[in-house]
């Protein structure tokens, strides 16, 4: 008997514990860098009470609410973290509480960014396909950029003039690629300054800016055989501040009244305050930035703008490398592949097959 | 080599930044914010430099005595007098070398420093953004002036965004029946907004991210070369 009773016991007691770990569970978040754990409960409860032990043992309560589950953040990885789940009875006026520990891993691949991997792969792979395509001799078309192509024209402008070309390389530091991108198209415009002898201004906002500008522009007044027309002095800091930035600027399109203006790289609500003086003073103006929210602005002020991806395509159009602009058709099958998957996309929509978009929405 | 390294380090630099966005696992999850840090000590050093260029282009100018030499002479005293109020009675929270300026801040309601802060910089920084409005006017009515049948379309629908966000649009339609909702302005201009400016600064962005993959190709595998100065 008393066997029995035992045996009926620990039968009981693994039930119990099994039906615990269903109520209550505590789980490392897979695919992730180790710093969530998903907490998951199917009491039948209105609302509960979240607990986390800290480093003392006190309980914390971190959820108290309706709901079914909760992700930790922000843990560190590898440590062991305690919870516990507290059901109110209002009846007994008391609590059923559930604990449950787990530990957050780090993982080596965020299954969530397979999606962007592989388009960054496709993407990557054709652009060297097409590199390696123009090194073997292979000609490629490129159209026709306008904006760029009016470089020449404005220079000249200037030159015929006798006044300076203004040069702004947007208002980002030096960690925004369509600074990086501004710098490109800085080196071939200070060549060209420098054959015919034309005065450049660059006024910078920031002082990594600053010194890329002045190594870029000696560098190409050396490349002309002008080094002794380079002035360090053209090439300055204005300050920090956006509207400080702009305000210096306006000033030198109003004072020195520039023939030709460049505004490339990022730009933000400055973008129409610089383009409408510059077009008050008559110069000639050429504008890019991949800020989509600007572009109505520059279209409006500007001669020539250039739009999104032309702004990084400028450098390789500009120097005419083969390489270069062989990386430029890389671009353009990774605009294929965007129009395919977005059709593709429409249609499995249409279809009721909702797993395509969720995978390029990074759901796991 | 003086070419070379510079392109080893960019190679190097890119291709981690790359890996690190798709790798969760230590050292590659603190990578890019390490990364990050360092740029910023590299920048704060930079500071330097362009406070050296800044008085040397202004002084220069003031010698030369240049067309408008006056502003440069107020940009440097402007600039003086906020490092000189800063170091010596400190900002909000943090004292200068000469304490908080407590008899200072009994005279002028707050520190030196913040009280030219709040009562000069910011009304004039606040004035230059404020010219917006005037250039965002003059640029629309060149914009809106019908020349083509581009520009007549962009007329058309710029108008009706202008109505449908305002009451008086809102009042214009508001007798439309119920199957007729569509065209109600304010429903009409959700939908260009919503749609057709959706759609078109989408494409925008993605080509721009495209051209970004290839920018960034370009500069780690070393074909891209003018951001160092020379093609060469």
């Amino acid at each position: 008997m008393k066997k029995t009773l035992l045996l009926v016991m620990v039968l009981w007691s693994i039930v119990s514990f099994s039906a615990a770990k269903a109520l209550f569970s505590a789980n490392d978040v897979p695919w992730d860098d180790g710093k969530a754990l998903m907490l998951n409960w199917s009491a039948p409860a209105d609302t509960v009470n979240l607990q986390k032990a800290d480093s003392l043992g006190n309980w914390v309560t971190i959820f108290k609410g309706v709901g079914k589950e909760f992700q930790d953040r922000d843990l560190d990885p590898d440590k062991t973290y305690s919870y516990r789940l507290l059901i109110p009875r209002a009846a007994l006026g008391d609590s059923i509480a559930f604990k449950a520990t787990a530990q957050p891993k780090e993982q080596w691949f965020y299954l969530n960014k397979l999606s962007y991997l592989l388009i960054l792969l496709a993407v990557s792979l054709a652009v060297l396909y097409y590199v390696n395509g123009a090194r073997r001799g292979k000609d490629y078309f490129i159209r026709r950029i306008s904006g760029l192509d009016s470089m020449d024209e404005a220079i000249g402008r200037a030159t015929e003039k006798g006044k300076p070309i203004l040069f702004v390389p947007g208002i980002s530091d030096l960690d925004d690629i369509q600074t990086i991108a501004s710098l490109t198209i800085l080196s071939h415009l200070a060549h060209k300054a420098a054959e015919y002898d034309t005065a450049l201004i660059v006024p910078c906002r920031f002082s990594m800016v600053l010194s890329a500008s002045r190594e870029i522009v000696k560098e190409a007044y050396l490349k002309a055989g002008k080094p002794d027309s380079y002035r360090e002095d053209r090439i300055f800091y204005l300050t920090d501040d956006q509207f400080g930035y702009v305000a210096g600027i306006d000033g030198i399109m109003v004072r020195e009244q520039p023939a030709a203006n460049f505004f490339l790289g990022s730009f933000y609500a400055e973008s129409l305050i610089l383009a409408e003086t510059g077009f008050s003073t008559g110069a000639i103006q050429t504008s890019g930035t991949a800020q989509a929210s600007q572009l109505p602005f520059f279209v409006v002020s500007c001669d020539y703008t250039l739009i999104g991806e032309e702004l990084f395509a400028a450098s390789a159009y500009l120097s005419r490398d083969p390489q270069q602009l062989g990386s430029l058709k890389g671009h353009d099958f990774g605009k294929l592949l965007t129009i395919l998957l977005i059709i593709i996309g429409v249609i499995a929509e249409i279809a009721g097959w909702h797993g395509f978009k969720a995978f390029f929405e990074g759901a796991q | 080599m003086k070419r070379n390294l510079p392109l080893i380090f960019a190679f190097l630099t890119g291709f981690l930044v790359v890996i690190s966005e798709f790798i969760p696992h230590r050292p590659f999850s603190l990578m890019i914010s390490t990364l990050q840090n360092w740029f910023l000590i590299i920048s704060g050093f930079a500071i330097l430099l362009g406070q050296i260029s800044l008085f040397q282009a202004n002084l220069a100018k003031i010698k030369q005595k240049e067309s408008g030499w006056y502003f440069y002479l107020a940009g440097l005293i402007s600039f003086m007098i906020m490092l000189l109020t800063g170091l010596l009675w400190g900002t909000q929270e943090y004292k200068g070398i000469l304490g908080h300026g407590t008899h200072l801040q009994s005279l002028v309601g707050s520190k030196p420093f913040d009280y030219l802060f709040d009562f000069a910089y910011m009304p004039l920084s606040a004035t230059m953004f404020s010219l917006l409005a005037f250039f965002i006017a003059s640029a629309a009515y060149r914009a809106f002036i019908i020349r083509s049948f581009e520009s007549n379309l962009l007329m058309i629908t710029a108008v009706i965004v202008i109505l449908g966000r305002t009451s008086f649009g809102s009042m214009l339609t508001s007798w439309l029946p119920e199957n007729l909702r569509f065209w109600h302005l304010p429903n009409l201009s959700d939908f260009i907004m919503e749609f057709p400016n959706s759609a078109a600064q989408r494409a925008i962005m993605i080509s721009a991210a495209l051209g970004i993959i290839g920018s960034s190709l370009r500069i780690i595998l070393g074909i891209e070369r003018s951001y160092l100065g020379g093609d060469k």
